[in-house]
Protein backbone atom coordinates (compact mmCIF):
# COMPACT_ATOMS: atom_id res chain seq x y z
CA UNK A 1 0.00 0.00 0.00
CA UNK A 2 1.46 3.37 -1.10
CA UNK A 3 0.97 6.03 1.22
CA UNK A 4 1.27 8.91 -1.38
CA UNK A 5 -0.98 9.99 -3.94
CA UNK A 6 -0.09 8.11 -7.25
CA UNK A 7 0.15 11.21 -9.27
CA UNK A 8 2.98 12.37 -6.37
CA UNK A 9 4.59 8.92 -6.35
CA UNK A 10 4.91 9.09 -10.12
CA UNK A 11 6.21 12.71 -10.60
CA UNK A 12 8.82 11.70 -7.42
CA UNK A 13 9.84 8.60 -10.03
CA UNK A 14 10.45 10.90 -12.73
CA UNK A 15 12.66 13.43 -11.11
CA UNK A 16 14.67 10.84 -9.57
CA UNK A 17 15.93 9.51 -12.98
CA UNK A 18 17.83 13.01 -13.80
CA UNK A 19 21.67 13.14 -12.61
CA UNK A 20 22.10 14.60 -9.25
CA UNK A 21 18.85 14.13 -8.04
CA UNK A 22 18.01 10.82 -5.47
CA UNK A 23 14.57 10.11 -3.83
CA UNK A 24 14.48 12.44 -1.13
CA UNK A 25 15.45 15.74 -3.36
CA UNK A 26 13.15 14.41 -5.98
CA UNK A 27 10.33 14.47 -2.86
CA UNK A 28 11.09 17.98 -2.11
CA UNK A 29 10.77 19.27 -5.77
CA UNK A 30 7.72 17.56 -6.14
CA UNK A 31 6.03 19.05 -2.75
CA UNK A 32 7.64 22.32 -3.91
CA UNK A 33 5.68 22.68 -7.30
CA UNK A 34 2.61 21.39 -5.23
CA UNK A 35 2.83 24.65 -3.29
CA UNK A 36 3.28 26.50 -6.73
CA UNK A 37 0.36 28.53 -9.28
CA UNK A 38 -1.01 26.16 -11.85
CA UNK A 39 0.74 28.78 -14.05
CA UNK A 40 4.01 28.40 -12.89
CA UNK A 41 3.90 24.58 -12.61
CA UNK A 42 2.20 24.72 -16.57
CA UNK A 43 4.81 26.94 -17.58
CA UNK A 44 7.54 24.67 -16.65
CA UNK A 45 5.84 21.50 -18.34
CA UNK A 46 5.41 23.52 -21.40
CA UNK A 47 9.53 24.40 -20.98
CA UNK A 48 9.83 20.79 -21.15
CA UNK A 49 7.82 19.92 -23.63
CA UNK A 50 8.93 22.83 -26.18
CA UNK A 51 12.47 21.56 -25.38
CA UNK A 52 11.93 18.18 -27.37
CA UNK A 53 9.90 19.30 -30.05
CA UNK A 54 11.43 22.40 -31.05
CA UNK A 55 15.50 21.25 -30.28
CA UNK A 56 16.69 19.58 -32.97
CA UNK A 57 21.13 19.60 -34.69
CA UNK A 58 21.77 22.09 -36.79
CA UNK A 59 21.84 20.51 -40.26
CA UNK A 60 25.43 21.98 -40.91
CA UNK A 61 27.39 22.60 -37.62
CA UNK A 62 25.20 19.52 -35.47
CA UNK A 63 24.84 22.36 -32.78
CA UNK A 64 21.50 22.12 -30.75
CA UNK A 65 19.61 24.49 -32.26
CA UNK A 66 15.70 25.69 -32.40
CA UNK A 67 16.22 26.51 -36.04
CA UNK A 68 18.29 25.14 -39.04
CA UNK A 69 20.34 26.08 -39.83
CA UNK A 70 21.85 27.30 -36.02
CA UNK A 71 21.99 30.83 -35.66
CA UNK A 72 25.60 30.86 -36.15
CA UNK A 73 25.76 29.01 -39.37
CA UNK A 74 23.07 31.65 -40.52
CA UNK A 75 25.23 34.57 -39.32
CA UNK A 76 26.55 36.44 -43.15
CA UNK A 77 28.79 38.76 -40.40
CA UNK A 78 31.19 35.61 -38.84
CA UNK A 79 34.20 33.96 -40.97
CA UNK A 80 32.72 30.94 -42.80
CA UNK A 81 36.64 30.42 -43.58
CA UNK A 82 37.05 28.84 -40.53
CA UNK A 83 36.06 25.99 -38.57
CA UNK A 84 36.38 24.85 -35.18
CA UNK A 85 35.56 21.61 -34.43
CA UNK A 86 34.63 20.79 -30.65
CA UNK A 87 33.44 17.55 -28.91
CA UNK A 88 29.86 18.44 -27.41
CA UNK A 89 27.40 21.70 -28.17
CA UNK A 90 28.40 22.36 -24.48
CA UNK A 91 31.63 23.51 -25.69
CA UNK A 92 30.42 26.12 -28.09
CA UNK A 93 29.31 28.73 -25.09
CA UNK A 94 32.55 28.59 -23.80
CA UNK A 95 34.53 29.75 -26.51
CA UNK A 96 31.24 32.14 -27.82
CA UNK A 97 31.89 34.31 -24.28
CA UNK A 98 35.40 34.80 -24.95
CA UNK A 99 34.50 37.02 -27.86
CA UNK A 100 37.97 36.22 -29.58
CA UNK A 101 36.52 33.93 -32.22
CA UNK A 102 34.27 35.07 -35.06
CA UNK A 103 34.18 31.71 -37.39
CA UNK A 104 32.08 28.62 -37.36
CA UNK A 105 31.88 25.16 -35.60
CA UNK A 106 31.45 21.69 -36.05
CA UNK A 107 30.21 19.40 -33.03
CA UNK A 108 31.69 16.02 -33.41
CA UNK A 109 29.22 14.63 -30.51
CA UNK A 110 32.00 13.15 -28.55
CA UNK A 111 35.21 11.47 -28.93
CA UNK A 112 37.34 8.15 -30.03
CA UNK A 113 37.17 6.32 -27.32
CA UNK A 114 38.71 2.57 -28.41
CA UNK A 115 38.04 0.91 -24.85
CA UNK A 116 34.28 2.12 -24.96
CA UNK A 117 34.45 0.57 -28.86
CA UNK A 118 33.66 4.33 -29.46
CA UNK A 119 35.25 4.41 -33.34
CA UNK A 120 35.19 7.86 -35.47
CA UNK A 121 32.20 6.39 -37.90
CA UNK A 122 29.68 6.86 -34.68
CA UNK A 123 30.90 10.82 -34.64
CA UNK A 124 29.78 13.60 -37.07
CA UNK A 125 33.21 13.33 -38.65
CA UNK A 126 32.45 12.24 -42.41
CA UNK A 127 29.96 15.31 -41.71
CA UNK A 128 33.04 17.59 -41.18
CA UNK A 129 34.79 16.18 -44.08
CA UNK A 130 31.92 16.64 -46.30
CA UNK A 131 32.00 20.34 -45.32
CA UNK A 132 36.01 20.91 -46.49
CA UNK A 133 34.86 19.63 -50.10
CA UNK A 134 34.51 22.78 -52.04
CA UNK A 135 37.72 24.47 -50.77
CA UNK A 136 36.09 27.23 -48.86
CA UNK A 137 37.17 26.51 -45.76
CA UNK A 138 41.14 28.13 -44.89
CA UNK A 139 41.29 26.48 -41.36
CA UNK A 140 39.68 23.76 -38.93
CA UNK A 141 41.06 24.73 -35.08
CA UNK A 142 40.59 21.16 -33.37
CA UNK A 143 39.27 22.28 -30.01
CA UNK A 144 38.68 18.81 -28.05
CA UNK A 145 39.23 18.38 -24.43
CA UNK A 146 43.10 18.06 -23.33
CA UNK A 147 43.21 14.51 -22.49
CA UNK A 148 43.25 10.45 -23.69
CA UNK A 149 40.38 10.56 -25.76
CA UNK A 150 40.42 14.15 -27.10
CA UNK A 151 44.12 13.42 -28.17
CA UNK A 152 43.59 10.56 -30.02
CA UNK A 153 40.64 12.47 -31.86
CA UNK A 154 42.86 15.44 -32.32
CA UNK A 155 45.58 13.32 -34.31
CA UNK A 156 43.00 11.21 -35.89
CA UNK A 157 41.47 14.30 -37.27
CA UNK A 158 45.18 15.61 -38.36
CA UNK A 159 45.21 12.31 -40.11
CA UNK A 160 42.04 12.35 -42.11
CA UNK A 161 42.66 16.18 -42.85
CA UNK A 162 45.69 15.73 -44.01
CA UNK A 163 45.02 15.68 -47.50
CA UNK A 164 42.54 17.75 -48.01
CA UNK A 165 44.95 20.76 -47.42
CA UNK A 166 43.41 23.01 -45.03
CA UNK A 167 45.25 24.75 -42.17
CA UNK A 168 45.28 22.54 -39.16
CA UNK A 169 45.68 24.57 -35.51
CA UNK A 170 44.84 22.95 -32.24
CA UNK A 171 44.13 24.85 -29.21
CA UNK A 172 47.11 26.01 -26.75
CA UNK A 173 48.24 24.07 -23.94
CA UNK A 174 49.86 26.02 -21.10
CA UNK A 175 49.47 27.39 -18.04
CA UNK A 176 46.00 28.53 -16.59
CA UNK A 177 45.28 31.54 -15.31
CA UNK A 178 45.26 31.49 -11.38
CA UNK A 179 47.52 27.98 -11.60
CA UNK A 180 51.10 27.38 -10.03
CA UNK A 181 53.49 25.70 -12.07
CA UNK A 182 54.80 24.10 -9.44
CA UNK A 183 51.56 21.71 -9.38
CA UNK A 184 51.30 21.65 -13.54
CA UNK A 185 52.17 18.41 -15.56
CA UNK A 186 54.82 17.38 -17.49
CA UNK A 187 52.27 17.45 -20.44
CA UNK A 188 51.50 20.66 -19.82
CA UNK A 189 54.40 22.32 -19.08
CA UNK A 190 56.25 21.09 -21.81
CA UNK A 191 53.81 22.41 -24.34
CA UNK A 192 53.17 25.58 -22.27
CA UNK A 193 57.41 25.83 -23.16
CA UNK A 194 56.98 24.78 -26.44
CA UNK A 195 54.45 27.33 -27.41
CA UNK A 196 55.68 30.24 -25.62
CA UNK A 197 55.93 34.19 -26.99
CA UNK A 198 57.30 37.01 -27.00
CA UNK A 199 56.06 39.20 -24.15
CA UNK B 1 45.56 0.64 16.39
CA UNK B 2 44.23 2.01 13.88
CA UNK B 3 45.43 2.06 10.18
CA UNK B 4 46.93 5.51 8.80
CA UNK B 5 44.75 8.00 7.40
CA UNK B 6 46.33 8.66 4.10
CA UNK B 7 48.81 6.75 2.47
CA UNK B 8 51.36 7.07 -0.53
CA UNK B 9 51.91 4.82 -3.96
CA UNK B 10 53.37 4.20 -7.20
CA UNK B 11 50.38 4.05 -9.52
CA UNK B 12 49.85 4.53 -13.25
CA UNK B 13 46.65 5.56 -14.50
CA UNK B 14 44.70 2.65 -16.67
CA UNK B 15 41.29 4.92 -16.35
CA UNK B 16 39.25 7.57 -15.70
CA UNK B 17 35.51 8.40 -15.76
CA UNK B 18 34.07 12.19 -14.91
CA UNK B 19 31.15 12.25 -11.85
CA UNK B 20 29.29 15.30 -11.31
CA UNK B 21 30.74 18.17 -11.76
CA UNK B 22 34.06 18.26 -11.92
CA UNK B 23 35.33 15.38 -10.44
CA UNK B 24 36.80 12.08 -11.82
CA UNK B 25 36.96 8.20 -10.63
CA UNK B 26 40.65 7.19 -11.62
CA UNK B 27 41.44 3.47 -11.89
CA UNK B 28 44.87 3.27 -11.18
CA UNK B 29 47.42 0.38 -11.28
CA UNK B 30 49.45 0.66 -8.26
CA UNK B 31 52.78 -0.80 -7.09
CA UNK B 32 52.07 -2.25 -3.80
CA UNK B 33 47.94 -2.61 -3.89
CA UNK B 34 47.30 -3.52 -7.18
CA UNK B 35 44.35 -1.96 -8.99
CA UNK B 36 42.34 0.82 -7.24
CA UNK B 37 39.92 3.24 -7.79
CA UNK B 38 39.87 6.76 -6.18
CA UNK B 39 38.36 10.22 -6.47
CA UNK B 40 40.05 12.65 -7.84
CA UNK B 41 38.53 16.08 -6.68
CA UNK B 42 37.63 19.11 -9.46
CA UNK B 43 40.00 17.40 -11.35
CA UNK B 44 38.16 18.65 -14.59
CA UNK B 45 38.21 21.93 -13.75
CA UNK B 46 41.82 24.16 -15.52
CA UNK B 47 42.86 25.10 -12.51
CA UNK B 48 43.37 22.22 -10.86
CA UNK B 49 46.33 20.82 -9.32
CA UNK B 50 45.78 16.92 -9.88
CA UNK B 51 44.15 17.59 -13.37
CA UNK B 52 46.86 16.63 -15.86
CA UNK B 53 48.85 14.24 -13.51
CA UNK B 54 45.72 11.72 -13.33
CA UNK B 55 45.62 11.08 -17.19
CA UNK B 56 46.30 8.16 -18.42
CA UNK B 57 48.90 6.59 -19.04
CA UNK B 58 50.67 8.62 -16.57
CA UNK B 59 52.69 7.06 -14.31
CA UNK B 60 53.00 9.22 -10.97
CA UNK B 61 53.49 9.07 -7.31
CA UNK B 62 49.72 9.52 -5.72
CA UNK B 63 48.50 10.31 -1.87
CA UNK B 64 45.22 8.83 -1.23
CA UNK B 65 43.24 9.56 1.89
CA UNK B 66 40.70 7.01 2.96
CA UNK B 67 37.42 7.67 2.24
CA UNK B 68 33.75 6.47 3.20
CA UNK B 69 33.69 4.69 -0.17
CA UNK B 70 36.36 5.23 -2.42
CA UNK B 71 39.59 7.00 -1.55
CA UNK B 72 40.57 10.56 -2.37
CA UNK B 73 43.36 11.20 -4.36
CA UNK B 74 45.06 14.28 -2.41
CA UNK B 75 48.18 14.77 -4.39
CA UNK B 76 49.79 13.89 -7.41
CA UNK B 77 53.39 13.99 -8.61
CA UNK B 78 53.79 12.66 -12.22
CA UNK B 79 57.43 10.62 -12.55
CA UNK B 80 56.74 10.01 -16.56
CA UNK B 81 54.04 11.85 -18.47
CA UNK B 82 55.03 9.60 -21.84
CA UNK B 83 55.25 12.54 -23.84
CA UNK B 84 55.88 10.31 -27.11
CA UNK B 85 53.44 8.65 -26.88
CA UNK B 86 50.62 11.26 -26.04
CA UNK B 87 52.05 12.98 -29.19
CA UNK B 88 51.46 10.12 -31.83
CA UNK B 89 47.88 8.37 -33.22
CA UNK B 90 49.39 4.82 -33.01
CA UNK B 91 51.31 4.92 -29.57
CA UNK B 92 48.43 6.89 -28.13
CA UNK B 93 45.86 3.78 -29.74
CA UNK B 94 48.46 0.79 -28.20
CA UNK B 95 49.30 2.63 -24.81
CA UNK B 96 44.66 2.33 -24.77
CA UNK B 97 45.04 -1.12 -25.63
CA UNK B 98 47.80 -1.79 -22.99
CA UNK B 99 45.48 -0.62 -20.27
CA UNK B 100 42.66 -1.92 -21.66
CA UNK B 101 44.14 -5.42 -20.68
CA UNK B 102 45.25 -4.79 -17.53
CA UNK B 103 41.94 -2.94 -16.45
CA UNK B 104 40.42 -6.50 -17.83
CA UNK B 105 42.73 -8.91 -16.34
CA UNK B 106 42.98 -7.90 -12.87
CA UNK B 107 41.11 -7.19 -10.00
CA UNK B 108 41.02 -4.53 -7.37
CA UNK B 109 42.99 -5.20 -3.93
CA UNK B 110 45.96 -7.73 -5.84
CA UNK B 111 49.06 -6.62 -5.70
CA UNK B 112 51.15 -7.75 -8.43
CA UNK B 113 54.45 -6.09 -8.77
CA UNK B 114 55.86 -7.76 -11.73
CA UNK B 115 53.15 -7.19 -13.58
CA UNK B 116 53.44 -3.68 -12.67
CA UNK B 117 56.65 -3.31 -13.49
CA UNK B 118 56.02 -5.48 -16.39
CA UNK B 119 53.63 -2.23 -17.11
CA UNK B 120 55.89 0.88 -16.96
CA UNK B 121 58.52 -1.23 -18.88
CA UNK B 122 55.84 -1.59 -21.91
CA UNK B 123 54.86 1.91 -21.89
CA UNK B 124 58.48 3.44 -21.67
CA UNK B 125 59.66 0.73 -24.95
CA UNK B 126 56.20 2.44 -26.54
CA UNK B 127 57.80 5.91 -25.87
CA UNK B 128 61.37 4.83 -27.21
CA UNK B 129 60.13 2.35 -29.94
CA UNK B 130 57.73 4.26 -32.09
CA UNK B 131 55.05 2.19 -31.52
CA UNK B 132 57.25 -1.31 -32.63
CA UNK B 133 53.92 -4.21 -32.45
CA UNK B 134 56.34 -6.16 -30.43
CA UNK B 135 56.16 -4.53 -27.56
CA UNK B 136 52.33 -5.16 -27.67
CA UNK B 137 52.62 -9.08 -28.01
CA UNK B 138 54.94 -8.80 -25.31
CA UNK B 139 53.51 -7.26 -23.12
CA UNK B 140 50.95 -9.65 -23.96
CA UNK B 141 52.58 -12.87 -23.37
CA UNK B 142 54.28 -11.60 -20.10
CA UNK B 143 51.28 -10.11 -18.56
CA UNK B 144 49.16 -13.62 -19.13
CA UNK B 145 52.45 -15.31 -17.76
CA UNK B 146 52.46 -12.98 -14.29
CA UNK B 147 48.64 -13.87 -14.14
CA UNK B 148 49.22 -17.42 -14.30
CA UNK B 149 48.24 -18.25 -17.70
CA UNK B 150 51.76 -18.72 -19.25
CA UNK B 151 50.62 -20.58 -22.76
CA UNK B 152 52.74 -24.45 -22.74
CA UNK B 153 54.58 -24.22 -25.92
CA UNK B 154 57.35 -26.76 -25.58
CA UNK B 155 55.37 -30.05 -25.29
CA UNK B 156 52.11 -30.82 -26.34
CA UNK B 157 49.72 -30.66 -23.70
CA UNK B 158 47.80 -33.53 -24.62
CA UNK B 159 50.18 -36.34 -24.76
CA UNK B 160 53.55 -34.31 -23.17
CA UNK B 161 55.43 -35.53 -26.21
CA UNK B 162 58.00 -32.69 -27.51
CA UNK B 163 56.60 -30.75 -30.49
CA UNK B 164 57.84 -31.56 -34.09
CA UNK B 165 59.31 -29.80 -36.94
CA UNK B 166 55.70 -28.39 -39.44
CA UNK B 167 52.27 -27.51 -38.42
CA UNK B 168 50.91 -27.90 -35.11
CA UNK B 169 47.96 -26.52 -33.52
CA UNK B 170 46.88 -23.45 -30.64
CA UNK B 171 44.10 -24.62 -28.25
CA UNK B 172 43.36 -21.34 -25.82
CA UNK B 173 40.97 -23.53 -24.27
CA UNK B 174 44.26 -26.40 -23.45
CA UNK B 175 46.47 -22.80 -22.58
CA UNK B 176 49.51 -24.44 -24.93
CA UNK B 177 50.49 -26.25 -28.53
CA UNK B 178 48.80 -29.73 -29.63
CA UNK B 179 50.90 -32.15 -32.04
CA UNK B 180 49.05 -32.84 -34.89
CA UNK B 181 48.13 -36.32 -33.67
CA UNK B 182 46.24 -34.73 -30.93
CA UNK B 183 44.73 -32.42 -32.23
CA UNK B 184 40.98 -32.31 -32.44
CA UNK B 185 37.85 -30.34 -33.47
CA UNK B 186 36.67 -30.24 -29.69
CA UNK B 187 39.81 -28.11 -28.83
CA UNK B 188 39.07 -25.65 -31.05
CA UNK B 189 42.75 -24.93 -32.11
CA UNK B 190 44.60 -22.95 -34.52
CA UNK B 191 47.22 -23.91 -36.68
CA UNK B 192 50.55 -22.53 -35.50
CA UNK B 193 53.96 -22.33 -37.73
CA UNK B 194 57.33 -23.45 -35.94
CA UNK B 195 58.56 -20.17 -36.77
CA UNK B 196 55.43 -19.14 -33.86
CA UNK B 197 56.40 -21.27 -31.71
CA UNK B 198 60.32 -20.71 -31.47
CA UNK B 199 59.15 -16.96 -31.35
CA UNK B 200 56.96 -17.11 -28.17
CA UNK B 201 59.49 -19.33 -26.67
CA UNK B 202 62.29 -17.03 -27.12
CA UNK B 203 60.00 -14.28 -25.48
CA UNK B 204 58.65 -16.26 -22.89
CA UNK B 205 62.28 -16.36 -21.02
CA UNK B 206 64.15 -13.02 -22.34
CA UNK B 207 64.11 -9.83 -21.71
CA UNK B 208 62.37 -7.23 -23.83
CA UNK B 209 65.48 -6.09 -25.18
CA UNK B 210 66.36 -9.62 -26.58
CA UNK B 211 63.09 -9.79 -28.04
CA UNK B 212 63.04 -6.58 -29.59
CA UNK B 213 65.66 -7.89 -31.84
CA UNK B 214 64.19 -10.50 -33.37
CA UNK B 215 63.26 -9.30 -37.01
CA UNK B 216 59.99 -10.38 -38.70
CA UNK B 217 58.21 -10.80 -41.72
CA UNK B 218 54.80 -9.26 -42.03
CA UNK B 219 53.00 -12.82 -41.84
CA UNK B 220 54.85 -14.39 -38.71
CA UNK B 221 53.96 -10.87 -37.39
CA UNK B 222 50.19 -11.21 -38.10
CA UNK B 223 49.96 -14.71 -37.50
CA UNK B 224 51.59 -13.98 -33.84
CA UNK B 225 48.85 -10.89 -33.33
CA UNK B 226 45.97 -13.23 -34.35
CA UNK B 227 47.29 -15.88 -32.43
CA UNK B 228 47.48 -14.02 -29.09
CA UNK B 229 44.11 -12.50 -29.75
CA UNK B 230 42.20 -15.63 -29.49
CA UNK B 231 43.91 -16.80 -26.80
CA UNK B 232 43.20 -13.08 -24.94
CA UNK B 233 39.64 -13.56 -26.37
CA UNK B 234 39.02 -16.89 -25.08
CA UNK B 235 40.49 -16.27 -21.47
CA UNK B 236 38.22 -12.90 -21.10
CA UNK B 237 35.02 -14.10 -22.77
CA UNK B 238 35.24 -11.44 -24.88
CA UNK B 239 36.70 -9.23 -27.63
CA UNK B 240 39.71 -6.44 -26.40
CA UNK B 241 37.46 -3.30 -27.65
CA UNK B 242 40.86 -1.48 -28.14
CA UNK B 243 42.35 -4.05 -30.58
CA UNK B 244 39.49 -3.36 -33.07
CA UNK B 245 40.73 0.18 -33.14
CA UNK B 246 44.05 -0.77 -34.00
CA UNK B 247 43.21 -2.75 -36.71
CA UNK B 248 41.43 0.12 -38.19
CA UNK B 249 44.29 2.41 -37.88
CA UNK B 250 46.26 0.32 -39.78
CA UNK B 251 44.03 -0.73 -42.77
CA UNK B 252 42.96 3.12 -42.81
CA UNK B 253 46.56 4.10 -42.94
CA UNK B 254 49.11 1.31 -43.72
CA UNK B 255 51.49 -0.88 -42.03
CA UNK B 256 54.99 -2.16 -41.80
CA UNK B 257 56.31 -5.78 -40.48
CA UNK B 258 57.17 -3.80 -37.00
CA UNK B 259 55.79 -0.62 -36.65
CA UNK B 260 52.03 0.17 -36.37
CA UNK B 261 51.39 3.49 -38.98
CA UNK B 262 53.38 5.13 -40.94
Amino acid sequence: MSFVAEPIANLIQEFSKLPGIGPKSAQRLVYYLLRNSNEEVKALAEAILELKEKIRLCSICFNITDCDPCVICQDKERDHSKICVVEEPSDIPPLERTGKYRGMYHVLHGTINPSQGIAPEQLRINELLSRLQDGSVSEVILATNPNLEGETTALYLRRVLAPLHVHISRLARGLPFGGELEYADDVTLAQALESRREF
Amino acid sequence: MTSPHTYQAQAIVIKQTKIGEADKVVTLYTLEFGKLKAVAKGACRPGSKLGGNVEPPNYCVVMLAKGRNLDIITQSQTMDGFLRVKGDLWCISCSTYILELVDAFTTEGSPNQPLFELLLDALKNLSLSDGDETVLRYFELHLLQHLGYRPQLRRCVVCNSPLKLGVNFFSPGQGGALCSGCNHEEFASHPISIDALKVLRLWQDCDYATASRVKMSAKLSSELRLLMQKYITYLLQREVKSMAWLEELKRGFGVDSNRGVH
